[in-house]
């Protein structure tokens, strides 16, 4: 590390500097465009916005136009859509939470060959659109659709039931969708633990579920955070899976902030719904992020 | 410990759970029926069907171009970035550098989506470009959330790395620009090519982002299937989603059998310098006997 030190100071500002800067220019300085947005009027121009900043006469003009914020706080439906969204989100963390770790766990006590293959299993969904998976669930969801026709043929059900468009399908698309995330940080951490330790809590008289839940449980604490952080946050602002698996009274955030940006065209609106949901969920990407530096550098 | 207990059963219940949709998606679209829901017998039809439909072929082409450039800058930009993490001591904002690579991993893409579109927007008016929204800018907004991915991908390669090699390198007198180039690249080769991948499957998928920052005549293939999608379920669709998921999860297959087989020579490699080091650290015991 010493001699990488001594060499680096001339060409390290450029090695931090090129992705640094990418990463400012469209990461981070986009939202302060979306913050000084959320302040300005709709109007009906190009851009359809008003300006926040004006300079007329030698002096600068600031109009902060608190309208946009008001008129969200006003209305029953923001509220229910925030609220919605937060809802959905940590029952789909918890149902993955819950699917997903016996899932991890088996995988990280299979041996090495079968955990390289069951992880290739769990990783290659990841990696196929998100877009054609949900895609797949409408078919076998829809009232005619091969789970309806299946249920009525073995005479379970006499009529079909309305599954899609349902709240129901947006939690199954969610859990179904998000799962492999959880999965995989959580056995990253499992296949880390010590199996002596419950070796030794089983031969001290623990039964197998008292030293699961005092040694595996909390050992795995890391992995549990980054799997849960790595569903909720991004389930919370999900469009995709409420827009063709929910019906209209699914009421999530991500939706919302589309149909007034694409179908109201309403920018500075739709600027202040991201700025309410950026701040629902810093904490929370704040947690997210330390955890992640750590993991990183190679500090856990 | 019993041979099949809850965790075993949980496990292959939610495999079947991961892939009997997708199963059932790629059989569906042999379904010579027009009703997607009967079952009419096997018929290719709507793959021959696909080839005729130009709108969809043309966004197949433009989805591929982005995926090309996006995945190329990525992994520089995300390389760049997991060797700061990895190799450099710590600097004055470095918990800031790390955010800003770690958050757009979960970042709900609406608002990353939103943000980009303003900036374009604000940076038109104030520079003049981009004037027109289009490929290029799908490809920034592209390349900004899947250099995360690779940052993570190859900063978890480097961290296992042992430093000695790049020290040796140095102190035989390499620059740290050819030590990385010569040294350590090839040695990181394999997860570059997985980030590679990961980028270029990330960026085919995508369909918020590219919503939100496309322009006219730069409809992606997922905004095309989105579209259609959206009134329902279609026999084309069907055959385009199979095409997508078998491509994808063969691109996968041999992403994952050429890491591994390289893994495997690298671990031979070493068993092998060990085992000569051992012979001959017996065979000078034996002369000094």
């Amino acid at each position: 590390m010493n001699i990488l030190t001594r060499y680096l100071p001339k060409g390290r500002h450029y090695v931090i500097g090129a992705p640094f800067l990418w990463l400012f220019l469209f990461f981070v300085l986009p939202f302060v465009i979306v913050l000084k947005i959320s302040f300005a009027e709709a109007e009906v121009a190009i851009p359809p916005y008003s300006e926040v900043f004006s300079y007329v006469d030698q002096v600068i003009q600031v109009t902060l136009n608190l309208g946009n914020y008001i008129f969200l706080s006003e209305d029953e439906l923001y509220w229910a859509a925030y609220l919605g969204s937060i809802k959905i989100a940590t029952v789909s963390t918890l149902l993955c939470l819950f699917i997903g770790f016996p899932m991890a766990y088996a995988i990280a006590r299979a041996n090495k060959e079968m955990q390289t293959v069951l992880l290739l299993l769990i990783m290659m969904p990841t990696w196929t659109a998100i877009l054609i998976r949900v895609y797949a669930w409408m078919g076998l969801l829809s009232k005619n659709g091969l789970i309806n026709s299946t249920l009525m043929s073995l005479g379970i059900i006499d009529s079909p039931i309305q599954m899609l468009n349902t709240d129901f399908a947006v939690y199954l698309g969610i859990v179904y969708s998000y799962l492999p995330f959880m999965i995989l940080p959580l056995y990253a951490n499992l296949v880390k633990h010590d199996m002596t330790l419950l070796e030794a809590a089983s031969d001290l008289g623990a039964s197998r579920f008292t030293s699961f839940w005092r040694i595996t449980v909390p050992l795995s604490k890391n992995g549990i955070y980054a799997g849960c952080m790595l569903v909720f946050i991004p389930a919370v602002g999900e469009f995709v899976i409420p827009e063709l698996l929910g019906g209209p009274e699914t009421l999530m955030i991500g939706k919302v902030l589309w149909q007034e940006f694409f179908n109201n065209r309403d920018w500075p609106v739709a600027s202040a719904l991201a700025v309410i949901m950026l701040a629902i969920l810093i904490i929370p990407i704040i947690l997210f992020n330390r955890n992640q530096q750590k993991e990183l550098e190679g500090r856990l | 410990m019993k041979r099949w207990d809850l965790p075993k059963v949980m496990l292959i219940a939610g495999l079947l759970f991961i892939y009997l949709p997708m199963v059932v998606l790629v059989i569906y679209s042999f379904n010579a029926s027009k009703l997607v829901t009967v079952w009419g017998g096997w018929s290719i039809h709507w793959y021959v069907g696909l080839l005729d439909n130009t709108q969809l072929m043309n966004s197949v082409w433009r989805s591929l171009q982005v995926a090309f450039f996006t995945s190329c800058s990525a992994v520089i930009i995300g390389t760049l970035a997991a060797f700061v993490m990895t190799r450099m001591p710590r600097f004055r904002g470095k918990t800031v550098f790390s955010g800003m690579i770690t958050a757009p991993l979960v970042m709900p893409e609406v608002i990353t989506g939103l943000s980009l579109l303003l900036l374009f927007v604000a940076m038109g008016q104030l520079i003049g470009w981009p004037g027109e929204r289009g490929l290029t800018t799908i490809w920034i907004a592209h390349t900004s959330f899947t250099a995360s991915y690779v940052a993570v991908v190859v900063s978890s390669r480097l961290k296992e790395l042992d430093l000695s090699i790049e020290e040796a390198a140095m102190d035989l007198g390499a620059k740290p620009w050819k030590t990385f180039l010569l040294i350590t690249v090839p040695m990181i080769a394999p997860s570059l090519a997985a980030g590679w991948m990961m980028a270029f499957t990330l960026s085919l998928d995508d369909l918020v982002l590219a919503s939100f920052v496309s322009g006219p005549g730069s409809t992606t293939l997922p905004m095309e299937i989105f579209s259609s999608v959206r009134l329902g379920v279609k026999p084309e669709i069907n055959a385009v989603a199979s095409l997508i998921l078998l491509s994808v999860s063969m691109a996968t297959l041999i992403a994952w059998f050429l890491i591994r087989r390289s893994e495997k020579r690298r671990l031979k490699a070493m068993q092998l310098a060990y085992a000569s080091e051992a012979e001959e650290a017996a065979g000078s015991r034996q002369r000094t006997a």
